[in-house]
């Protein structure tokens, strides 16, 4: 312990965080170049582009969105196939006529310290009125880039739906409708998704309370009527039909979702799911706390792999922050995300196989799930939900002997892998109820919007740690597995391999050895100075308060970051209006638009074939419903 | 009551050792549920006992729970743990998991309710057979968590009674092996009853 020193010498000598700039990100040139060469290759007349962005940005007129989306996806050079996300964020002061960003708007949260205004972005071009950013971000398989659409749109107003351009926008157009009231023009069923039938208002609206309450009872449950798939209407059969209810508290749906299948004897022809029986607010609740609290909701996303989920936040907030993580705590978030990404396919599998009766592997899949939240534990004391990154590194450093309980867990873990292969593999029972069950073509895949395991499956091999590699992992020797078919042997025998090749990760990981240095950013405007010095030196004394109350204060702007999650493509896009709370945390959660695939997947099957798909799915309720 | 050769709140079996009943009762009281062990192992040398039906029923309820998971969120998959190779409920006698409401005695919410899921659980919660009992697992059923927001239960004693509450975000498998072993005695203890 050193001794007590007074007024010693401020120890950090970067930069100041500059919250009163707007946020410039690192490859904001590029992306306005490659914007330039997507406009003059479109050549449309409704998008303005919006420089300085981190990716190509474009504000496009409320009327030609459709055709700018059938455009850039029917656009042979450019081919933006894939519907990646859709969502919006609220701006109440921009229809007032005051300053662009809304960032005034919020006024019990921004006190303690309001952001300049004359540095806010500059004002709203009058040609794109309105109070709601609708965004639509598209993925260019083809040319591995990414585009963000913006279309304004004032209270009240509607937009021409996107669904029969990209199948994956029909729930989050739902989600929009639902969270912010934005109606889309000729969506085939626009019903509120997440909040239940009872609900009154728009939660995400700035001007909703975060803690008022509806209250749903069950006289006001509404009924749900499937569709019949046109291919079956006509079709005479000698069965009645039925329609049947799953869920949402049922053993195969583990835990919240709910099936309404139509059944022609014991055919499912039609099908529709309702979702949001664990919709937590996580977007709301972010909004009301500091950008460190946001970390403990992230773990509650999909909780079979929480650390990934802390990884995906911090890394957003880090980019808008523009700070390097040191290579220690780059390192172990590395190490740590592979295996949580392993505990996660090791939970799919084995409840996946329990839905199919086969219950040994269970015990067998396991165990070595609990030997990786040992280590867990070992680090932070958490097991399940760790929350054990923070913004600019990690809680604490790991233990000493961090890489030989790593070691052992990669011996170890082939052994649980291997035998539960031999178990299935080549078993009858288990072939027939997952060999051409629930398939789903590589287009139709893009076309949803699938990423991860199952997007693999179909053959494609999209993955974010190759496409844009992030901690490190493009100086990693993995290979990306992929499948073919799509169907649910095609998923099981993609997670099984990726298993494997994360165990590669790790094995070189362990091999380089863990960097030498902090585990934490030195930069007191982002991290907590060290107990020592926050009892014997009076500035760190000040850091540390001023970070506790005021918390870290991004630069104004967004930015979007992606990782490549147990399910697929995990992105954070945070706004930052200069104070301690983000003003807007969207979650683009992989579950979501493969779910909202499952009845066309599931269309001509059975039950039991539909039971076993929707476990090799590996829908987690917590971010799917976010 | 003090005439009777038992105690009539129902926590003390009486055992005889040999002879007809009624002979040397005040000798070999065996008192249930668990307050010695050996004692409770010493019941199948005799050759009958004496207690009241709530007691035996009570101290049989305890042993046998049958647990309903009603897992939502991430407890759930501490649930599962717990149910699973490692931690093993089933030395406890919990370990038949039924997910028919109608086949369980023990509720587990494990796992953020909201209030769309709010009807479901008390619907399902009416299915369950007399007597029943709940434990709340973890902040979330117990008092909604952290997620004090527009669409979560703030603890699902707003719609149904609960026996027990677990702490912890989620708590350990330790953490809800604990509150089933305090259930059984409470129930051993007959202080449960509905």
């Amino acid at each position: 312990m050193s001794t007590l020193t007074k007024f010693s010498a401020i120890p950090y000598t970067g930069p100041a965080p500059t919250n009163r700039n707007p946020y410039v990100p690192a490859g904001a040139e590029i992306a306005d170049a490659r914007g330039e060469v997507i406009a003059a290759a479109l050549q449309h007349p409704g998008m303005t582009p919006e420089l300085g962005q981190d990716m190509p940005s474009f504000i496009v007129d409320k009327e030609q969105i459709v055709d700018v989306l059938r455009a850039l996806k029917e656009s042979e050079v450019l081919a933006f196939t894939m519907p990646l996300d859709l969502f919006a964020v609220d701006y109440p002061g921009r229809e007032n006529g005051s300053r662009e960003s809304g960032v005034g708007s919020r006024s019990n949260t921004s006190d303690l310290q309001s952001p300049n205004p004359d540095l806010r972005p500059p004002t709203a071009d009058t040609r794109h009125p309105g109070r709601f950013d609708v965004i639509y971000q598209l993925y260019s398989l083809k040319n591995n880039e990414r585009i963000r659409l913006k279309v304004r749109v004032a209270d009240g107003e509607s937009i021409e739906t996107g669904t029969p351009v990209f199948k994956g926008l029909n729930w989050y157009e739902r989600e929009v409708f639902d969270m912010y009231g934005v109606v889309f023009d000729g969506h085939p069923n626009l019903r509120r998704i997440l909040t239940h039938e009872a609900f009154q208002g728009h939660a995400l609206r700035k001007d909703y309370d975060p803690a008022q309450r509806w209250i749903l009872t069950e006289n006001d449950v509404a009924k749900i009527i499937p569709k019949i798939d046109p291919r079956f209407e006509n079709v005479d059969t000698d069965y009645e039909r039925v329609t049947l209810n799953l869920g949402p508290s049922h053993p195969a749906t583990h835990g919240t979702l709910r099936i309404v299948v139509t059944l022609d004897g014991e055919t499912i022809i039609g099908a529709d799911q309702e979702i949001g029986y664990l919709h937590r607010c996580f977007e709301k609740m972010s909004e009301t706390h500091t950008y460190q609290q946001v970390i403990p909701y992230t773990d509650r996303l999909n909780y079979c792999s929480a650390i990934i989920n802390n990884v995906g936040y911090c890394m957003a907030v880090e980019k808008l922050l523009g700070i390097e993580v040191p290579a220690r705590a780059q390192h172990v978030r590395l190490m740590l995300s592979e295996f949580m990404r392993i505990a996660d396919h090791l939970v799919c599998i084995g409840t996946n196989l329990v839905d199919m009766g086969a219950l040994t592997n269970f015990w067998y899949l396991f165990q070595p799930r609990e030997e990786i939240y040992g280590l867990i534990e070992a680090c932070c004391g958490a097991r399940l939900l760790p929350s054990y990154t923070r913004i600019g590194g990690l809680a604490v450093d790991v233990p000493p002997d961090f890489l030989q309980k790593s070691q052992r867990l990669v011996d170890m873990m082939p052994k649980f892998i291997n035998d539960v292969e031999k178990l299935v593999d080549r078993n009858k029972i288990f072939l027939d109820r997952v060999v051409g069950v629930a398939p789903i073509s590589a287009e139709e895949a893009i076309n949803y919007g699938f990423t991860g395991p199952c997007l693999r499956a179909c053959g494609v091999p999209f993955d974010v740690r190759k496409a844009t590699p992030y901690l490190g992992y493009e100086t990693y020797d993995f290979d990306v597995p992929i499948a073919e078919g799509g169907d649910t042997y095609a998923r099981f025998l993609v997670r099984m391999e990726e298993m494997r090749q994360s165990l590669r990760i790790l094995q070189q990981a362990i091999e380089r050895g863990l960097p030498e240095g902090p585990v934490i950013v030195d930069n007191p405007y982002v991290a907590l100075p060290p107990k020592a010095k926050v009892y014997n030196e009076m500035e760190s004394l000040i850091y540390h308060f001023k970070l506790i109350m005021h918390g870290i204060q991004p630069p104004v702007g967004e930015t979007y970051f992606q990782v490549e999650g147990g399910n697929g493509e995990l992105g954070f896009y945070v706004v930052s209006d200069g104070t301690k709370n983000p003003y807007r945390v969207r979650c683009r959660p992989p579950c979501f638009q493969i779910y909202s695939a499952f009845p066309d997947m599931i269309m001509g099957q059975t039950i039991p074939d539909a039971i076993a798909a929707l476990g090799s799915l590996n829908i987690i309720a917590g971010e799917l419903d976010h | 009551m003090a005439n009777l050769p038992y105690d009539s709140s129902g926590s003390i079996i009486q055992r005889k050792r040999g002879g007809p009943p009624g002979e040397g009762a005040e000798k070999g009281l065996i008192t249930l549920p668990g307050e010695s062990e050996r004692e409770i192992e010493d019941l199948a040398g005799g050759t009958y006992l004496t207690t009241t039906v709530d007691t035996m029923v009570n101290w049989a309820r305890g042993n046998s729970l049958w647990p309903l998971p009603f897992g939502t969120a991430c407890c759930a998959i501490e649930f599962m743990s717990m149910v699973s190779s490692h931690y093993d409920i089933a030395r406890f006698g919990a370990e038949v998991v039924r997910f028919s409401p109608r086949q369980a005695d023990l509720m587990i919410v494990a796992g953020t309710i909201v209030d769309k899921m709010a009807p479901v659980l008390k619907k399902i919660y009416e299915q369950m057979p007399e007597p029943r009992y709940v434990i709340a697992m973890g902040a979330c059923a117990t008092s909604g968590g952290f997620y004090r927001a527009y669409h979560v239960v703030q603890g699902i004693d707003e719609i149904i009674p609960v026996d027990m509450w677990v702490p912890g975000c989620p708590p350990t498998p330790d953490g809800l092996m604990y509150s089933i072993l305090k259930l059984k005695e409470k129930i051993q203890r007959g202080e449960v009853r509905r």
